[in-house]
């Protein structure tokens, strides 16, 4: 068996003479077929993210099913299945999906629909940018979650507060990163659109935004992923539907199944939607990939 | 003949630098003027300053009598970055001041297809401009330029970042267009060949703060072949140049200390 490998080894050592650690460290990276940089085979690179998904589950298992942790603390993944299964079938979880999606997409559009006009006009006139940006630098730090009992003062807990949360945690630091796109937009481009004539109107509408377009649709997707961890915060602490309403539910009844099956379903819909804004963003902007 | 452009004591200070001063020049319709120097001698800025893009500090400029107020469409200009906008195929690159100017779109694509066309990038129209190298997508701008038939074309090093073969051909390409249209060209370059190969007169700028210290007249007949390059009358051009010039770039470099 090892007889092949030390001809191979001795070239090695005589042409290298490197330290014996290093060679290791080459070899076991050669076993992994990898080198720095180097891109992974699309159907490996499927394989791979499978894998781990594949590993987690079976480490869930083992530690679930052997005994080793308290079902009252994790559920094991039958479990919560099953019990998934029912909250869908029995409990009208669908509706409670639906409640949040629509919450999130709702929050997500309001903020999108103001912070984009607002940050384009940011970029591209400096004063309105001195004028805005300061307060809203301070107020992207304001956490959105702190706002809720706030918000439950002034909105109650009904969609108002939710959509205000999102808003709150997704608008300032879009119309900042926006602004920045549009402000960073290659000086040498507008000096071209201006030596073909452009008006400024122009400028903004035919240079600055659409160049700027598919950065700030990559910074939508991104904010789009803030809105789900706001939105279920939000039902956490004050909602009567909703995913983060099931999982508070399910923690007064030590549900752990529920909770874990709740935590999953948002995982996927936040996997599903993040993977359409990218199918989307490529869709409509075949030159920036090129 | 009248002049299109008159360039009068135009200085142009950059806080503490004087990049540019007292500087003249006169340019007369259907001129293709080089302008030659070392670099930071403030070629470009004079360019810059012709196109609006900049503005002079003393003196004025004239386009046609009227003062240069920002940049226009009179004065289309190739750089030598890649400015083609990426997001628009090479057709509707070439459209952009077309559209800017509201024509109607069957005439947009007549006259891009046209000058796309002259510059040998037929079949090439729905290309982004990533998809092109560098010497098609300088052909593209300079088509884009030309549709918008403006009164002089500002050439800042567009050919710099070529590779010399590439450069020569582009170079043919230009005088070709330039001797079946005469469009007054004001063109930027260090390379001493490209300016007396495509000029009607080579302007030299001294090291900074630049000014016009020589101006010549260039009297190789047109159609002019590459071949040219290697005719007395050119060398004998080149010679003074290259020693002018070069005087020139001793000079900054001692500056720089």
């Amino acid at each position: 068996m090892s007889t092949p490998d030390l001809p191979l080894q001795a070239g090695r050592a005589t042409a290298g003479g490197q330290a014996a650690a290093g060679a290791t460290a080459r070899r076991s990276a050669a076993w992994l077929g990898m080198k720095p940089l180097t891109p992974v085979a699309p159907a490996r690179r499927v394989l791979l993210g499978v894998a781990f998904f594949v590993l987690f589950v079976a480490a869930w298992s083992a530690a679930t099913f052997s005994g080793w942790v308290n079902p009252i603390f994790l559920a094991d993944p039958l479990k919560m299945l099953r019990s998934g299964w029912t909250l869908l079938t029995e409990m009208g979880f669908a509706h409670d999906i639906g409640m949040t999606l629509w919450r999130v997409l709702g929050g997500f559009a309001i903020a999108a629909l103001l912070a984009v006009p607002l940050g384009v006009m940011m970029g591209a006139y400096k004063p309105i940018e001195a004028f805005f940006e300061p307060f809203v630098s301070f107020a992207r730090y304001l956490p959105a979650s702190a706002f809720i009992p706030l918000l439950i003062l002034w909105a109650g807990i009904g969609e108002a507060q939710k959509l205000s949360v999102i808003f709150i945690g997704s608008f300032f630091s879009l119309v900042l990163m926006i602004s920045v796109t549009v402000g960073n937009t290659r000086r040498d481009l507008v000096e071209a659109a201006y030596t073909l004539g452009v008006s400024d109107r122009g400028l903004i509408r035919r240079v600055l935004i659409p160049g700027a377009a598919p950065e700030i649709a990559e910074q939508l997707r991104m904010v789009l992923g803030w809105a789900w961890t706001y939105v279920i915060v939000a039902e956490l602490i004050g909602a009567s539907s909703g995913i983060g309403h099931m999982i508070t539910d399910s923690q007064a009844l030590l549900a752990t199944d529920q909770i874990i099956f709740g935590i999953i379903v948002i995982g996927l819909i936040g996997l599903v939607s993040d993977l359409l804004f990218k199918w989307v963003n490529r869709r409509l902007f075949p030159w920036a990939k090129l | 003949m009248a002049n299109i452009l008159s360039v009068r004591g135009v200085e142009r200070r950059f806080d503490a630098t004087l990049a540019l001063q007292s500087t003249q020049l006169e340019v007369a319709e259907n001129d293709f003027i080089t302008i030659l120097g070392p670099s930071g001698c403030g070629k470009s800025t004079l360019l810059r300053i012709v196109a609006g893009l900049d503005r002079q500090t003393a003196g004025e400029v004239l386009l046609d009598g009227r003062h240069i107020d920002g940049p226009g469409a009179d004065r289309g200009m190739v750089f030598q970055s890649y400015t083609l906008f990426p997001w628009l195929t090479v057709l509707e690159n070439v459209c952009f001041g077309l559209l800017e100017r509201g024509l109607p779109r069957e005439q947009q694509l007549h006259i891009a297809h046209g000058f796309l066309a002259k510059v040998g990038l037929k079949g090439f129209d729905k290309h982004y401009p990533k998809q092109l190298s560098g010497g098609m997508q300088q052909r593209t701008a300079i088509a884009r330029a030309l549709a918008n038939d403006p009164r002089m074309l500002l050439m800042d090093e567009p050919f710099g970042a070529l590779d010399h073969q590439t450069r020569e051909l582009m170079q043919e390409l230009l005088l070709g267009i330039w001797e079946e249209q005469r469009k007054t060209v004001l063109f930027v370059t260090h390379d001493i060949d490209e300016a007396i190969f495509m000029a009607s007169r080579v302007v030299v700028m001294s090291a900074r703060p630049g000014r016009i210290k020589l101006d010549r007249e260039v009297t190789i007949p047109h159609p002019r072949h590459y071949a040219v390059k290697t005719s007395p009358e050119f060398t004998e051009l080149k010679a003074e140049l290259t020693e002018q010039v070069r005087v020139e770039v001793r000079a900054a470099q001692a500056a720089m200390g």
